[in-house]
């Protein structure tokens, strides 16, 4: 039980500092990959609660899918981010309040609801049976939230197209393969026979 | 020692406040804003797979495994139109964002 304790102290740790190191870096690389940091001890608490495929899926998706594409829309646009960052400290004062407050507001309810709420009645976290994590997950998605997954699926689908429409770029001036054009294309269309008087060359 | 609901809780709700925090001291750069989102997200997400735990009732998991997905449309189609953006105006501060405002 200690070491379960020494493991959620040095996780939550570095979750909750890796954080502040996001929105407090200066170089904006730096703030995605303490992101990654973030998202993979966030991960870490994951497995510690008995979510082993969440933790899985957060490591995959944010790691190496959003956490990669950040990195990449960074370094791919060319941006002055310390002129983004000026005036910023303007603003620390009243944020640093409204942080302050909210974060004493949800720890006071997140205690409360710990104590009184529904989940006090439980004996502690589920035990481990011979249901792995994933199999659980698996024999609920796909039964009572099957039409919930194809909406995901959905949604996903249409992330993916607006993405691609949005960036998509018709630039002109490219020569592109036109099958059509070219199928269509007859011996009538494609040649002209000339003559050509001798010495002179042809005009085009 | 032992570790409970309220622990979780705790970390999310700071992880919560330092996402909001950051849209507050970095508002004019929209990626560090799009990143604070995240941070909101997972903070959401570490909420619902501790009370999944507790209450020993999976569809926790199930809830923050559709939150994942939207939060990773949400980065997809925020970046892309931060990508074009940029194309049109050179520039991704908050406040070049202003032509639609009356």
């Amino acid at each position: 039980m200690a070491l379960q304790a020494i493991a959620f102290y040095l996780l939550a740790a570095a979750t909750v500092l890796a954080g502040l190191a996001v929105i407090t870096a200066k170089n904006p690389v730096h703030a995605v990959l303490f992101l990654i940091t973030s998202f993979f001890s966030a991960a870490g608490l994951f497995v510690l609660l008995g979510a082993e495929f969440l933790a899985m899926i957060l490591v995959v998706v944010y790691v190496g899918a959003v956490a990669v594409l950040f990195l990449f829309v960074v370094m791919m646009l060319d941006i002055d981010f310390a002129e983004l960052r000026r005036g910023s400290v303007r603003y620390l004062p009243v944020g640093a309040v409204v942080a302050g407050i909210l974060t004493v507001e949800m720890v006071l309810v997140s205690a409360s609801v710990a104590a009184n709420g529904a989940a006090s009645k439980s004996d502690g976290p589920a035990p481990l049976t011979s249901v792995t994590n994933a199999e659980a997950i698996g024999r609920v998605l796909y039964t009572d939230y099957v039409y919930f997954f194809q909406i995901a699926g959905l949604v996903l689908l249409v992330a993916m197209i607006g993405a691609i429409v949005l960036t998509l770029k018709h630039r002109v001036g490219i020569k592109r393969q036109d099958v059509g054009r070219q199928i269509a294309r007859t011996p009538a269309s494609g040649m002209r026979i000339v003559s050509i008087k001798s010495g002179e060359g042809i005009d085009e | 020692m032992t570790i409970g609901l309220g622990h979780y809780l705790t970390v999310a709700a700071i992880l919560f406040t330092i996402g909001v925090l950051g849209i507050f001291v970095n508002r004019r750069n929209v990626i560090v804003i799009l990143m604070s989102i995240e941070l909101i997200l997972l903070a959401v997400n570490i909420n619902l797979v501790s009370f999944s735990v507790y209450l020993h009732d999976v569809v926790g998991q199930i809830y923050a495994l559709f939150v994942l997905t939207v939060a990773a449309a949400e980065a997809a189609v925020g970046l892309a139109i931060l990508v074009t953006f940029f194309r049109w105006r050179g520039a991704i501060g908050v406040d070049d964002a202003s032509v639609m405002r009356g």
